[in-house]
C-alpha cells in the first residue's frame, strides 16, 4: 500500500486549482478556462478522496491516515488530520457535491465567474479541512473559515436580500462558535493538549461537562440548525444561488451534527445524557414545528429549508439516544439529506434558471413543460418523505427506532412528522408539477441538458442504493460508533 | 421459478419506462401483457411444485445491519405466499389485458401499463415478505402506486387532490404500523416473522410502557398493527380515501382498490394470526367493533350514492368489514376465503363498470343511464353474475365465503357476537338493496342520458370483455371447488402451518351445529332485499318519491357519507394550515426573529446610541467622567485593600 500524506494532498488539491481558476487567462465571456480547471480540480480531488474508502481499515474505530505538522514551535499545539468511520463518509460527500456543483454551474453564465468558481474550490478545501481535523485549534480555524467563502456566495451572488440574509446567517453562526471557542481555550488549559485523539481518554468532573456542553452545543446547534436557532437559514437558503444552497443544506449543516458526535458526546458524554431530554425536546419541537411551517410556504426554497430543520430533528433524536442505531440512523439520514436535499435545490435551480422565480404560485402543470425533470423531482420528494428504498427512510427508521427504545412519547411525536412531511411535499410536487399547465409558463424552455442529467442520475443512483444497500456506509462507520457507545454511560431514560 | 413471479412484474415497469417513445405505445402495451401472463404462469407452476407443509425463505441478501438489529431482503416461499402471489398475479395479469383496451386512447398508455407492474410488484413483494420490514416496504410501495396511478390524469384537479388525501390517510395507517415495527423489535428483537411466531410464547406475559402507560406487549403490538391495516384497508375511521380514490382510471380501481392492495391489512392479520391469538381479547374486540362498523356504514352509504365506481368502492369497504368481522372472531381461513373470491367477483364488477363507462361515453352517474341491457348484453350478463355473487346467491362464489363468515360470527366465542351477527345479516340486506338498486338504474329503467350518447352506446371490444368472461367463470365457479378446504375437516391438514386455527370452532361447524335458521338467513335477507327493491322502484314508485322528500334530512345525511369528509377537513386540514401560518408569522418572524438576530443588532444600535452621547465634545463633559471614574476605581481600590 502506497503511504500517501492523502488529507493534505486532499486540502491542498483545491487550493493548486484555484490559482489554475484564477490565473486563466481574461476576456472570454463565459470563463471557460477556469470552469475547464475548476471541473479538473474538483473532479482529481473527488477521485482521490476515493483512496479513503479504498485503503480503510473497517476494523480499527481510532483515525486514520494520520499526519501531524508542528505549528507554533510547540509540541502540545499540533496541527494533525486523520479521519475514522465517522468523518470519512462526511469527506467524500464534500467532495462528491462539490464537483456535482462545478459540474451545474459549467453550463451557466453569472457575474464574476471565476471568483465564483474559487469560492466553492475554497469551500472544499475548507470542508474537508473540517471534517479530518483531529486537533481541537485546526478544527476551530477550518470550521469558521467555510463562514467567509459561504458569506461571500450569499452576500455577493445571492437574491435581493442578500445583505441581510448574509449577515444574518454571519451573526447568528459567528456567536455560537466564539463560545466554542472559549471551551475550546479551556480544554487546552486543563489538559495541555487539543489532539481529540488524546483528549478521548480524559474524563472531566460533571460541572465542567455542563459548561463545555453548552459551549459546544451553541455552536453547533446553531450550526445543524436546531429550534429555535433556525430562523437564519430559511433566509440564507432563499437568497443564496442554486450552489450556494446545496452546500449549505448538502453539507454545512451536517458540521452541526457531526461536532455533536464528535464533541458532546465523545468527550462529554455526562453532561450528554443530562442534557438529552431538552435535546429531545428540541427535536420533537423542530419536527412537528418546521412541518406545519413549511405546509403553508410560498417559496419553494423556503420549503425545503424548513423541511431540512425537520430532517436534522431526527438527526439529534438519533444522537442523543446514543446506541448504535441511533448513531448509525443520524449519519446515514446526515449523508442521505445531503444528496436529497442538494438534489432537490439542484432541481428548483433547473427550474430557477428557466422561469426566473421560486414562487410557488406562478407554476402548475410544470411537468408537460419539463417531463424528465417531473420524474426526477418525484424520486426525490419520496427520498425526503421516507420512502422505503430510498436512503430517506433508513435514516427516518433507525433514528425512531433509537428514540423509541428510549422514550415512547418522542417517538410517538417524532413519527406525525413522517404524515406531515407527505402532505407538505405532496402539495408542492401537485402545485408546481401537476395540473393544468399555468398562463405563466407559456413561453419554450429547454429540456434538461446533458449537465443537470448527469448530476441527477447520480444523485439518484446514489440515493436508491444507500436506500437498498445502506451497510455501504454503515459498514465503514460501525466500528467508531461502537466505540463511542461502548465508553458511553447506561443512560436513566 | 417464485422469484421469477415476483420480479417479472418489475422487469414490466423498467420496460415500459425506458422503451416508452421509442417503440410503438401498442408494442409495448402488449408485451408488458404477456410479461405478466409469462410471470402468473411462472406464479402457477411455483403453486403447483409446492410440497407439502413446505415453508422456506429464499435469502437475496442482507439490507439494514446496524448492532442487535438486522434485515434481510427474503422472500417466503409457502402455500399462504404462494396462493396469494397466484391470485394477484392472475388478477394483475387480466387487468393488464384489459386496459389495453381500456386506456387505448390514452396517449401516456405506456406510463400506466408501467405503473401496473411496478404496483404489482410491490403487492407482490408486500405478500411474499419474510419480514416486516421489507413487508413495509411492499405497505408503501402500493400506497406510492396507488397516489401515481389515482392522480394518472393530472391535468384533473380532483384527480391530484384524490392522490394526494389517498397517500396521507395511508400514511396515517403507516404510523401506526410502523409504532408496530418498533414495539415488536423492542419486545421480540427481530422483526422476522417465522421468528416472531417462534418467541411467541416466551414473551405472552411480558408488559411494556408506551406513551407512559404500561401495556400487555403482544397486544399493544396488535393494536398498533391493526391502525395499519385500518389505513390501507379501509376501515371506518380511515375509510376516507378510498371512494375519492375512483377519481382514477377503472382498471385501477379494479386492481387496486378492490381485489389487491386493499386486501393488503386483511392478509397482514392473518399471516400474524397466532401473534393476534396470543394478545388479549380487548384486541380481537376493536377488531370485531371496527369490521361490524365498517360493514353496515360502508353499506348503507353505498345505497345512496349515484356515481357508479362509488357505490362498489363502499361495497368493497364493507365486503372488507366482513372480512375484518371473521378475523375478529378468530376465523381467519375463512377471512382469507372471502378475501380470494371477494378479488375475483369485485375486479369483476369494477372491469363491468369500466365496460359500461367506456360504452356511455365516460359517464358515471347512474341516474343518467338506462336500460342497457339489449344494448351491452356482454357486460349485462357479466355484472349480473358479479352483483349476485356479491349478494351471496346461492351456489357462487360469494354465497360460500360469505355464508361462512356470517355461520363462523354466530359459532364464535366473542362476547358481542351476537350484536355482529345481526348486523352483518342486515349488512347482506343493505348489500342486495344497493346491487339491485344499480342494476336497475344501468340497465332496466328507461335511458335518461344525452340522445348523442345513446347513440353512441357500443359494446366492449372483446380484449376487455374476455377478462370478463374469465373473473365471471371465477366468480361463479371458485367458491363451489374450493369451500372445502376453508372450514370443516380438512382445514387443519392444509393451513395449520401458515395460520391460525381455532379448532372449537371448526369442530362445531363440521358437526353441523348452525342452526336451519342461521344458515339460512342471509338468503332470507337477500330476498327481502329483493322485495323491497321491487316495492321502490316498480311497485310504487310516486310513494317513494314522496317517502323520499319526507326523509330529506336522513337521505342527505347518507348522500354526504355521513358528513366524515367535512369533519375531517375542518378538524385536521384547515388546522394544520392554521397552525403553519400561526407559527410562521408570529412564533419565527415575530418572536424568534425579534429577540434573535434582529434584537441583538437593534440592542447594540440603541447601545450605541447611547453611548455616542458621552461623546460630547465639552471639556466640562469629560473632566466630570474621569472625576467619577477615579473616585469611583479609588472606592474600589480601598474597599478591597
Amino acid at each position: 500500500m502506497l503511504n500517501l500524506p492523502i488529507l493534505p494532498i486532499l486540502i491542498a488539491l483545491p487550493l493548486v486549482g484555484l490559482a489554475f481558476v484564477l490565473l486563466s487567462p481574461e476576456g472570454d465571456d463565459f470563463a471557460k478556462e477556469s470552469k475547464k480547471s475548476a471541473i479538473w480540480t474538483s473532479s482529481s480531488t473527488f477521485l482521490l478522496s476515493l483512496y479513503l474508502p479504498i485503503n480503510f481499515d473497517k476494523s480499527i474505530p481510532h483515525f486514520q491516515f494520520v499526519n501531524t505538522f508542528s505549528w507554533f514551535n510547540s509540541d502540545n499545539l499540533r496541527f494533525s488530520l486523520g479521519v475514522d468511520g465517522l468523518s470519512m463518509p462526511f469527506v467524500i460527500l464534500s467532495t462528491f457535491l462539490i464537483l456535482l456543483c462545478i459540474i451545474f454551474i459549467y453550463p451557466q453564465n453569472k457575474k464574476n465567474m471565476k471568483m465564483y468558481l474559487a469560492s466553492f474550490l475554497l469551500l472544499e478545501s475548507f470542508l474537508i479541512g473540517a471534517f479530518s481535523a483531529i486537533d481541537l485549534f485546526s478544527f476551530y480555524v477550518f470550521f469558521e473559515s467555510i463562514l467567509i467563502p459561504m458569506y461571500l456566495l450569499i452576500g455577493f451572488w445571492g437574491g435581493e436580500r442578500r445583505i441581510y440574509s448574509a449577515y444574518k446567517f454571519f451573526l447568528y453562526t459567528f456567536l455560537g462558535s466564539v463560545l466554542m471557542l472559549v471551551a475550546i481555550i479551556f480544554l487546552y488549559q486543563e489538559f495541555g493538549t487539543i489532539s481529540i485523539p488524546k483528549l478521548l481518554d480524559t474524563t472531566l468532573p460533571f460541572y465542567l461537562q455542563v459548561w463545555l456542553w453548552l459551549a459546544f452545543f451553541s455552536s453547533f446547534a446553531v450550526k445543524i440548525p436546531m429550534w429555535p436557532f433556525h430562523t437564519w437559514l430559511p433566509d440564507a437558503h432563499v437568497e443564496a444561488p442554486t450552489e450556494g444552497s446545496v452546500i449549505l443544506a448538502g453539507i454545512l449543516l451536517k458540521l452541526g451534527g457531526y461536532g455533536f458526535i464528535r464533541f458532546n458526546l465523545s468527550l462529554l458524554p455526562d453532561a450528554s445524557i443530562f442534557f438529552t431530554p431538552f435535546i429531545y425536546f428540541l427535536s420533537v419541537v423542530a419536527i412537528i414545528y418546521t412541518s406545519f411551517i413549511a405546509l403553508v410556504q410560498e417559496d419553494m426554497k423556503k420549503l425545503i429549508a424548513y423541511s431540512s430543520v425537520a430532517h436534522m430533528g431526527f438527526v439529534t433524536l438519533g444522537i442523543f439516544s446514543a446506541n448504535i442505531q441511533g448513531l448509525h440512523g443520524a449519519v446515514i439520514q446526515m449523508i442521505s439529506h445531503g444528496l436529497i436535499s442538494a438534489a432537490l435545490f439542484f432541481c428548483i435551480g433547473s427550474i430557477y434558471n428557466r422561469f426566473h422565480t421560486k414562487q410557488i404560485a406562478y407554476f402548475g402543470g410544470l411537468n408537460s413543460k419539463l417531463p424528465k425533470l417531473s420524474i426526477l423531482f418525484l424520486i426525490f420528494t419520496l427520498g425526503s418523505i421516507g420512502f422505503p428504498g430510498t436512503s430517506g427512510f433508513v435514516g427516518e427508521f433507525l433514528t425512531l427506532l433509537a428514540a423509541y427504545s428510549k422514550n415512547t412519547i418522542v417517538a410517538f411525536i417524532s413519527a406525525f412528522g413522517v404524515i406531515l412531511a407527505a402532505s407538505y411535499m405532496l402539495i408542492l410536487y401537485k402545485k408546481v408539477f401537476l395540473g393544468i399547465t399555468n398562463e405563466n409558463l407559456k413561453t419554450k424552455v429547454n429540456d434538461l441538458s446533458i449537465f443537470e442529467l448527469i448530476v441527477y442520475v447520480k444523485l439518484t443512483f446514489l440515493i436508491l442504493l444507500i436506500g437498498i444497500k445502506p451497510d455501504i456506509i454503515l459498514d465503514f462507520t460501525t466500528s467508531s460508533l461502537d466505540r463511542i457507545t461502548k465508553f458511553y454511560p447506561i443512560s436513566i431514560f | 421459478m417464485f422469484l421469477l413471479s415476483i420480479f417479472l412484474p418489475l422487469s414490466s415497469f423498467l420496460f415500459c419506462i425506458t422503451l416508452n417513445k421509442r417503440l410503438k405505445d401498442e408494442y409495448i402495451c402488449i408485451s408488458s401483457s404477456f410479461i405478466l401472463i409469462f410471470s402468473s404462469i411462472c406464479a402457477f407452476l411455483s403453486f403447483l411444485n409446492l410440497e407439502t407443509n413446505q415453508d422456506q425463505a429464499i435469502v437475496l441478501s442482507n439490507w439494514i445491519n446496524s448492532g442487535s438489529f438486522s434485515v434481510d431482503w427474503s422472500v417466503q416461499y409457502n402455500l399462504l405466499s404462494s396462493s396469494m402471489v397466484l391470485m394477484v398475479n392472475f388478477v394483475s395479469t387480466l387487468i393488464h389485458i384489459y386496459s389495453v383496451g381500456y386506456m387505448v386512447k390514452d396517449d401516456r398508455k405506456v406510463i400506466f401499463m408501467g405503473y401496473l407492474g411496478l404496483f404489482t410488484f410491490f403487492m407482490l413483494f408486500l405478500v411474499s415478505s419474510s419480514n416486516l420490514l421489507q413487508l413495509f416496504l411492499g405497505w408503501e410501495g402500493v400506497g406510492l402506486t396507488s397516489y401515481l396511478l389515482i392522480g394518472f390524469w393530472y391535468k384533473k384537479n380532483q384527480a391530484n387532490v384524490a392522490a394526494i388525501k389517498a397517500f396521507v390517510v395511508n400514511r396515517v395507517g403507516d404510523f401506526g404500523l410502523i409504532l408496530a415495527l418498533f414495539a415488536t423489535f423492542i419486545v421480540f428483537g427481530t422483526l422476522n416473522i417465522n421468528e416472531i411466531l417462534l418467541l411467541l410464547e416466551s414473551q405472552n406475559t411480558t408488559r411494556v410502557e408506551f406513551l407512559g402507560f404500561q401495556f400487555h406487549s403482544i397486544t399493544l403490538i396488535v393494536v398498533l398493527i391493526f391502525i395499519g391495516c385500518m389505513g390501507k384497508s379501509a376501515q371506518f375511521g380511515l375509510h376516507v380515501w378510498l371512494p375519492d380514490a375512483m377519481e382514477g382510471p377503472t382498471p385501477v380501481s379494479a386492481l387496486i382498490h378492490a381485489a389487491t392492495m386493499v386486501t393488503a391489512g386483511v392478509f397482514l392479520l392473518i399471516i400474524l394470526s397466532p401473534l393476534i391469538e396470543e394478545s388479549s381479547q380487548i384486541s380481537r374486540s376493536i377488531i370485531l367493533i371496527i369490521g361490524t362498523i365498517t360493514c353496515i356504514f360502508a353499506s348503507s352509504v353505498a345505497i345512496f350514492q349515484n356515481d357508479i365506481k362509488r357505490i362498489i368502492a363502499y361495497s368493497t369497504c364493507s365486503q372488507l368489514g366482513y372480512m375484518f368481522m371473521a378475523i375478529g372472531v378468530s376465523a381467519y381461513s375463512v377471512a382469507y376465503f372471502h378475501l380470494l373470491s371477494h378479488a375475483f367477483f369485485k375486479a369483476l364488477l369494477f372491469l363491468g363498470a369500466g365496460s359500461i363507462i367506456h360504452s356511455m361515453s365516460d359517464e358515471q352517474n347512474i341516474k343518467k343511464m338506462g336500460g342497457l341491457y339489449n344494448k351491452i348484453p356482454l357486460t349485462y350478463i357479466t355484472m349480473l353474475i358479479g352483483s349476485f355473487s356479491l349478494m351471496g346467491l346461492p351456489f357462487l362464489s360469494g354465497y360460500y365465503s360469505k355464508d361462512l363468515i356470517i355461520e363462523f360470527i354466530y359459532l364464535g366465542q366473542s362476547n358481542i357476537k351476537i350484536y355482529a351477527y345481526i348486523i352483518s345479516i342486515v349488512s347482506v340486506l343493505f348489500t342486495t338493496i344497493y346491487s339491485v338498486r344499480l342494476l336497475i338504474y344501468v340497465f332496466h329503467r328507461e335511458n335518461r342520458s344525452d340522445e348523442k350518447v345513446f347513440a353512441h352506446i357500443h359494446e366492449s371490444p372483446l380484449i376487455m370483455i374476455l377478462p370478463l368472461t374469465i373473473l365471471s367463470i371465477f366468480a361463479i365457479f371458485f367458491g363451489m371447488l374450493m369451500n372445502s378446504y376453508f372450514a370443516g375437516e380438512s382445514l387443519f391438514k392444509v393451513w395449520g402451518e401458515f395460520m391460525f386455527i381455532n379448532n372449537d370452532i371448526n369442530d362445531e361447524y363440521t358437526i353441523g351445529n348452525v342452526p336451519i335458521l342461521v344458515k339460512k338467513s342471509p338468503l332470507f335477507a337477500i330476498i327481502f332485499g329483493i322485495f323491497i327493491c321491487f316495492l321502490i322502484y316498480f311497485t310504487f314508485k310516486e310513494y317513494s318519491q314522496a317517502l323520499k322528500k319526507r326523509l330529506m334530512i336522513l337521505v342527505n345525511f347518507f348522500e354526504n357519507k355521513l358528513y366524515i369528509d367535512e369533519i375531517y377537513n375542518f378538524i385536521f386540514v384547515k388546522t394544520s394550515f392554521y397552525l403553519g401560518k400561526g407559527f410562521w408569522k408570529s412564533i419565527d418572524t415575530d418572536l424568534i426573529d425579534n429577540l434573535g438576530p434582529n434584537g441583538i443588532s437593534r440592542l447594540v444600535g440603541s447601545f450605541g446610541k447611547v453611548v455616542s452621547r458621552f461623546q460630547s465634545g465639552y471639556l466640562y463633559h469629560y473632566v466630570l467622567s474621569v472625576v467619577v471614574g477615579l473616585t469611583l476605581f479609588l472606592s474600589i481600590y480601598i474597599y478591597i485593600l
